[in-house]
């Protein structure tokens, strides 16, 4: 049989059919992405990144719940206008605590990468509880119940320990006091010194103005008031950490 | 093998392979004595119902 | 006894239901488990008022099994208007934000189960059915493995109806078309392997020979889906009583994952399997065999091969490594080729049959598809060189780019396969109305060009704003000035996507009177012999 005919084979076998298809589409695959994930090892050691205070991690997961991502990026790419809109462009290592990504993919709203410390927690509260209160022109939706919803913690520590389980660096003594310090980073009356030692630059308050109790508003605000504030771009080394 | 090593890989030989099977495969399509089952197979949905 | 082991089985999970719901660590769990087992409930009790002590009929297994399908059909009808119907309704939202109702009708929860709507519902009931159709039509077999069909069937119904109430309970993974949870992801990766066995199963035991080519297209969706989604929703739950879970990777390789993914849902859910459809159906209501069948062949290689590099064009400039965004650039531009010789083909089939056009407005419709595959199959691999894309990302023009190819070739090509199979599977001698069918058509049409228009001009201009310097070099416009210049677009894109389902509810009400066995006194379309499809 001559090699010319060989299709015909494939043509009528549907088990080779399927090797072959799945073949093409895995090596294509695997060819591309696989290099990335050696990324880690190569890429510079940012300094400033850590993982997320519990209290940031559940108001990530509020900011994940509410699909914040169909409308804001997380993602300032190296043009002019964008780093004079929003700041510095993104690094890679600036998620590497991010299961998942959020760098999104559409600006109904503006880019979120560094709105950390641009508006005080007031205006954050009242701009989630009715958005055309502060931006008249703003079409966002109304969040005012993360006010009224306590946040619900069972037992946080299991979030931070699925998280060691792919990848991010939590300690023993962080996953120990998982609830302590997601409670304590929204009480400003409360020892802090344990959780500002476990997570460098914390910002501790009581985020949503009502100290009675840790709502989900408080989780949130305390999320968009650390993104884009960890790395201090001051001592950054651009040409290191080009890719 | 570390990062660098495979990214020089997946944008020169590897691409490079994945081409060569890619030509491979429309070379098999497109073999002089495909013609006869491609007309034949071609007729398959209007046999039958 | 009918339904025996169904009807203990379906008991045992609506239990495991209800003790999740009872003993989950989060609010979103336990409602979402409490949804479930109402679902399983209500499905067990179905069962039981129709469960039969008599012997069962035995099977005629030279018959094709087309149970499943007739419901498969329906289905994509059902799903496809509810999908679109939510598309308006956030499109609504974003021209006036007070609909949005907190928080279970906000933007960001619609907004999912929109796309998972039509993607997920509409287009995988539609490559379902029509996948089971042509297997067995083409290979001359009767379905594979007993009433695997129906678990597939039923099985993507419930992955269907979870994901969706997850979405509105705030039940999110938060990557683009895959956002289901994890053990949403675990129930859907079971169906698909039984998806899978069932398709292959049936092509093993064809009597035909030759495999024909639209079989290969189905096949690569079936099997390239599968890899795809195991590898993007690789994730590690907080407990396996929560809805909470973190993904396997971080940061750049996430996002490159995803891509990888949603790009590939686009090119082998969207694009491969609708593929398999128009080599069958356009044939088929044309009577006349596909253009070229090599070229198929080289269609379908060429399209595997590209498709699969070229996710990385949606992160153009961001953090992802430079070499790796140009491979993605590269591939994609290729990609245009091995698209317009599948557009080709698809249109040549009609050589010498081009007066089909006035005269069946089902091949109208299948011909607009190919139009439009055409269109966006050109307007992609455009917008993804790095110059364009970085003035059309994150803006409404991709939101277009992608509605052009969705409501233009996906749903064309799905309505024009429906008004097709529905009076063959339930025996009638034509559609209720071909009247209705040019109503469909027009509307769809015009609806697609006011949506795609309206979003190349928004798009367009609010990358510019975005962009804009005054002579002193500051930048003109702030953020919120580009939002209220959106304002006029989004009401005028409502109204593309208002005609465009009033199209695909005048289609269900003329599918409806089909299946119900009415037939419409009308006038025959100018120019043909009469007004019936030739029976065939």
């Amino acid at each position: 049989m001559g090699l010319m005919d060989k299709h015909a084979i494939i043509e009528k076998n549907a088990t080779l059919l399927l090797v072959g298809s799945l073949l093409v589409v895995t090596v294509g695959g695997i060819v591309e992405i696989a290099p990335l994930f050696y990324l880690d090892n190569t890429i510079e050691k940012v300094e400033g990144m850590r993982p997320y205070s519990p209290l940031e991690l559940a108001g990530r997961n509020i900011y994940v719940r509410e699909g914040c991502y169909t409308c804001h990026s997380q993602m300032i790419r190296p043009f002019r206008d964008e780093v004079e809109r929003y700041g510095h462009y993104s690094l890679a290592a600036e998620s590497m605590y991010d299961h998942p990504f959020q760098w999104g993919s559409k600006r109904t709203g503006p880019d979120l990468a560094r709105l950390g410390d641009r508006y005080s927690n007031e205006w954050h509260v009242q701009h989630l509880s009715a958005p055309r209160s502060v931006v008249p022109e703003s079409i966002m939706p109304r969040y005012a119940f993360l006010k009224d919803t306590p946040i619900e913690v069972k037992d946080f520590s299991t979030h931070l320990i699925a998280n060691r389980r792919v990848g991010v660096p939590y300690s023993n003594d962080m996953i120990a006091n998982g609830n302590a310090d997601l409670m304590a980073q929204a009480d400003p009356g409360a020892d802090t010194s344990g959780l500002e030692k476990r997570y460098p630059k914390v910002k501790i308050g009581d985020f949503d103005g009502n100290p009675q109790k840790v709502t989900e508003m408080d989780a949130l605000v305390a999320y968009l008031q650390m993104l884009g504030t960890l790395v201090d771009f001051k001592t950054y080394d651009e040409a290191a950490g080009y890719r | 093998m570390d990062y660098n090593l495979m990214r020089e890989f997946a944008d020169s030989w590897g691409l490079l392979a994945m081409a060569l099977f890619f030509v491979g495969c429309i070379a098999f399509a497109l073999r002089p004595d495909s013609r006869r089952h491609a007309d034949e197979a071609a007729h398959i949905p209007l046999k039958d119902d | 006894m009918k339904f025996g082991t169904e009807i203990v089985l379906l008991y045992l999970f609506a239990f495991a239901a209800l003790v999740a719901a009872g003993l989950g660590v989060d609010e979103p769990f336990r409602q979402h488990m409490w949804v479930l087992f109402f679902v399983l409930a209500g499905f067990t009790a179905i069962l039981l008022r129709n469960t039969e002590f008599k012997p069962a009929i035995p099977v005629d297994s030279s018959a094709y099994m087309d149970g499943p399908i007739r419901y498969g059909a329906v289905a994509t009808v059902v799903w496809g208007v509810v999908g679109m119907l939510v598309g308006v309704v956030i499109a609504l939202q974003l021209a006036y934000p007070d609909l949005n109702i907190e928080p279970w009708f906000n933007f960001g929860r619609l907004r999912p189960l929109h796309t998972s709507g039509v993607v997920f519902a509409f287009g995988g009931n539609a490559l379902l059915c029509t996948s089971l159709y042509v297997v067995q039509r083409t290979c001359r077999a009767r379905l594979f493995g007993g009433d695997l069909a129906w678990v597939v069937f039923w099985g993507y119904q419930l992955f269907i109806v979870m994901a969706a109430t997850g979405y509105l309970l705030g039940v999110t993974e938060s990557r683009e078309y895959a956002e289901p949870e994890w053990y949403v992801d675990l129930w859907l990766t079971i169906v698909w392997v039984a998806y899978l066995i069932l398709f292959l199963g049936t092509i093993l035991k064809r009597k035909e020979p030759h495999i024909y080519v639209a079989n290969w297209f189905y096949l690569s969706f079936i099997v390239t889906i599968a890899m795809l989604h195991v590898i993007n929703n690789l994730s590690m739950p907080a407990s396996f009583l929560s809805s909470k879970s973190y993904s396997a990777f971080s940061g750049v390789q996430d996002a490159l994952t995803q891509w990888w993914y949603g790009h590939n849902a686009v090119g082998f859910f969207l694009t491969a399997g609708f593929l398999g459809m128009m080599y069958y159906f356009v044939p088929k209501q044309a009577n006349r065999p596909v253009y070229s069948y090599r070229l198929s062949i080289i269609h379908f290689w060429a399209l595997i091969f590209l498709y699969i590099w070229a996710g990385p064009h949606h992160l153009h400039y961001t953090a992802l490594p430079d070499w790796a965004q140009t491979l993605g650039m590269v591939f994609s531009i290729m990609l245009w080729m091995p698209s317009w010789g599948g557009m080709i083909n698809g249109l040549m089939t009609l050589s010498g049959a081009w007066d089909k056009l006035r005269t069946d407005p089902i091949i109208r419709m299948m011909v607009m598809a190919i139009a439009f595959y055409g269109m966006s199959t050109f307007e992609g691999p455009m917008m993804s060189i790095k110059a364009v894309n970085s003035l059309s990302h994150y803006t409404d023009w991709t939101v277009g780019h992608v509605h052009s190819g969705a409501l233009g070739w996906v749903g064309m090509i799905s309505f024009g396969a429906i008004y097709y199979m529905v009076p063959k599977l339930w025996n009638r001698e034509r559609l209720y109305s071909l009247r209705l069918v040019t109503w469909h058509f027009w509307l769809a049409t015009l609806g697609i060009v006011v949506y795609a228009a309206v979003m190349w001009v928004s798009g367009i201009m609010q990358g510019l704003m975005w962009r804009e310097y005054d002579e002193q070099g500051f930048l003109v416009y702030s953020f919120a000035e580009t939002v209220a210049a959106m304002h006029p677009y989004y009401i005028m894109r409502a109204l593309g996507g208002l005609m465009y389902l009033s199209g695909a509810l005048i289609m269900a009400w003329n599918i409806a009177m089909t299946i119900f066995g009415y037939q419409r006194k009308e006038e025959p379309m100018p120019g043909s012999t009469s007004a019936l499809q030739p029976a065939q």
